[in-house]
């Protein structure tokens, strides 16, 4: 990086931070640490809602995701509009009305405390795990890039976050991520109009007939992960538990100036929210045509890890990979190149038998650059950390974008991490006062100023918690996709509490609270034994509807063995 | 407890009525979007 580079990174990530300490600097009642000045318009809202789900890894990883397996991805986000109609319609005005700071309080008042426990332990559990991800994913990639110190970039980032979320609390980060997100969108669009700069004419067909562009796959089958019908049903289930019950968002949306401030912001989120995505996966599809063309493509992206081992004692192995490399990128060129003449010559026989030939020639690439990971990961196991398709993005920022944008892109990175983790920390910090310290210190809740001492106490333990499960963590799965496994695992039961708190009066706190936790065993169960036995797994998605149905299921059948529930708060 | 806002509140966009009127607006951009990237793969994949 250039001093250009540092100058864009630097000044947007500094300044952003402290710009949105200053600002909310004299924050000191709990209200306006927890939910906001009660100002905030749907814009913020919508953006800040947009800032906290889309981390570093949605802008990182998921060009890769697409660049190595297409954009099939994208349906996991079909469920996300019809959920938030939900959100909107049943769940936000219900919050607002009982006036909660977190989702769980609702849980106390419909259920019992045991049940407000049990949904505040499984967020601040799976948050909290989630959390050390959102840090350690951008971390482990610009530190491996860049020749960084990891636990460095790692305290760096994750102290950044804390300083600011910690002194202004809600407000602060409603505040901060509006303007980080207005640094992501300027990014991405500026790296997309640089690559379509240097794609060929014919990029999208050549995507398409290479297997990238399939968006929509209707196939019923369970074990595929990403179909129409995993994404939205498992996706709608999955939305529907992180933005209705997930402390995280909704604090992002409870606290708007009124109830339509939060309805707008959400509903904007449900329009925007796949196109936008489609607009990433494409970026990696074509990111992927842009490979094909040039003449140095590596056979690794990781290039630091992979440059070690050139120059190492094995170098000639990998040396001798890479030529293969190269010879087989060069006829795989060819054959695209005869694919495209093919295609244009309106002869479907002539075109078929360039398609079957430019196919063989990709298979052949793809098993050499199987063959140099395996070689990699054997002589050096801490490249096993990372995947290599989190790297393509990276090289293309980095080899190809002028100076001054290579910074605004880093900037990028840093800001989406900074963004999603401050609404993770304020979050975290939230439920550890309201349902943990108030609860088991009922004669302290009046004391204003003491709350928000705890609230700024947990919300830096939790900064903490994370910066240090970051330092230990290392991942088998591509970014994005541990994520969303690790909330697969532990959002269904926590759903399956609120659709019975919202649509069944008459199951009371003890049914819901042990079906709840029979429902955690079973998507346990099932994802374990998918784990034991590969030829059963099922795609993760589909635990969401699963261990939500579970969940009620098991509640409505309790309750017909326990006595009747006793007369609670009405809510709805 | 703050005082309870009224759940049937005008959206306040222009064009739009009601909130059920929002939610279907938003509910056929989905199917619109749907329709288009099902159209882009049967085209291009």
């Amino acid at each position: 990086m250039s001093l250009v580079d540092w100058i864009v990174l630097l000044g947007t990530m500094v300044g952003i931070a402290a710009y949105g300490t200053w600002r909310t600097r004299h924050t000191s009642t709990l209200n306006t640490y927890l939910k906001g000045n009660h100002s905030t318009k749907w814009g913020t809202i919508g953006l800040s809602v947009m800032a906290t789900q889309a981390s570093t890894i949605t802008y990182l990883s998921l060009p890769g995701q697409a660049y190595e397996n297409g954009i099939a991805f994208v349906q996991n986000y079909f469920g996300l509009p019809l959920a938030l109609i939900l959100v909107c319609a049943v769940f936000l005005p219900i919050y607002r009305k009982l006036g909660v700071y977190t989702a769980y309080e609702y849980l106390g008042q419909r259920f019992d405390q045991k049940t407000r426990l049990l949904g505040a332990g499984l967020f601040l559990v799976q948050r909290g795990l989630q959390c050390g991800i959102t840090i350690y994913a951008p971390a482990i990639i610009l530190s491996t890039v860049f020749g960084w110190r990891l636990d460095l970039t790692i305290i760096f980032t994750g102290l950044l976050a804390v300083i600011y979320t910690v002194t202004g609390g809600s407000a602060a980060v409603n505040l901060t991520q509006k303007w980080q997100m207005a640094v992501i969108f300027g990014g991405m669009i500026t790296a997309f109009i640089v690559l379509l700069a240097k794609l060929p004419s014919d990029a999208t067909r050549i995507a398409g007939a290479m297997g990238k562009l399939q968006a929509v796959d209707f196939t019923p089958d369970l074990k595929l992960r990403y179909t129409f019908w995993s994404g939205l049903l498992g996706g709608f289930f999955l939305s529907l538990s992180y933005f209705g019950t997930d402390q995280s968002q909704v604090q992002r949306y409870i606290g708007g100036a009124a109830l339509r401030e939060g309805r707008l912001g959400l509903m904007f989120n449900a329009v925007f929210k796949i196109p936008m995505q489609f607009f990433i996966v494409m970026l990696g599809a074509l990111l992927f045509v842009f490979y094909q063309f040039q003449p140095n493509t590596p056979v690794i992206f990781n290039q630091p890890a992979w440059q070690r081992q050139v120059q190492g004692p094995q170098g000639e192995t990998f040396r001798a990979l890479e030529q293969r490399h190269a010879v087989l990128h060069a006829d795989k060129q060819a054959k695209i190149r005869a694919w495209v003449v093919a295609e244009k010559s309106g002869d479907p026989s002539a075109e078929a038998a360039a398609r079957r030939s430019m196919l063989a020639a990709q298979a052949a690439s793809n098993a050499v650059r199987q063959e140099a990971r395996d070689a990699l990961y054997q002589a050096s196991p801490d490249a096993r950390k990372t995947r290599d398709s989190d790297f393509v993005f990276m090289n293309f920022i980095l080899t190809q974008l002028p100076h001054g944008a290579i910074g605004l892109l880093i900037a990028v990175m840093f800001a989406s991490a900074l963004s999603s983790k401050a609404g993770e920390l304020n979050a975290l910090g939230t439920t550890s006062t309201i349902d943990l310290w108030r609860h088991f210190r009922p004669l302290a809740a009046d004391d204003e100023p003491r709350n928000v001492r705890n609230a700024k106490w947990f919300t830096a333990f939790w900064g903490l918690f994370a910066i240090g499960f970051a330092l230990f963590v290392s991942f088998a799965e591509n970014l994005i996709e541990a994520l969303n496994i690790v909330a697969s695992i532990f959002y269904p039961a926590l759903l399956g509490v609120f659709i019975v708190a919202f649509f069944f009066r008459k199951v009371g706190g003890s049914a819901v609270f042990w079906a709840a936790i029979g429902a955690q065993a079973v998507v346990l169960a099932i994802f374990f034994i998918g784990k034991a036995n590969p030829e059963h797994e099922i795609g993760y998605l589909w635990l969401n509807p699963i261990g939500c149905a579970a969940c009620v299921l098991f509640s409505l059948g309790l309750q017909a063995w326990l006595p009747p529930a006793g007369p609670r708060a009405s809510t709805a | 407890m703050p005082t309870p806002e009224p759940d049937r509140d005008s959206p306040g966009v222009p064009g739009f009525r009601t909130w059920r009127g929002v939610y279907l607006f938003v509910f056929g951009c989905f199917l619109a979007v749907v329709l288009a990237l099902a159209i882009f793969t049967h085209v291009f994949a």
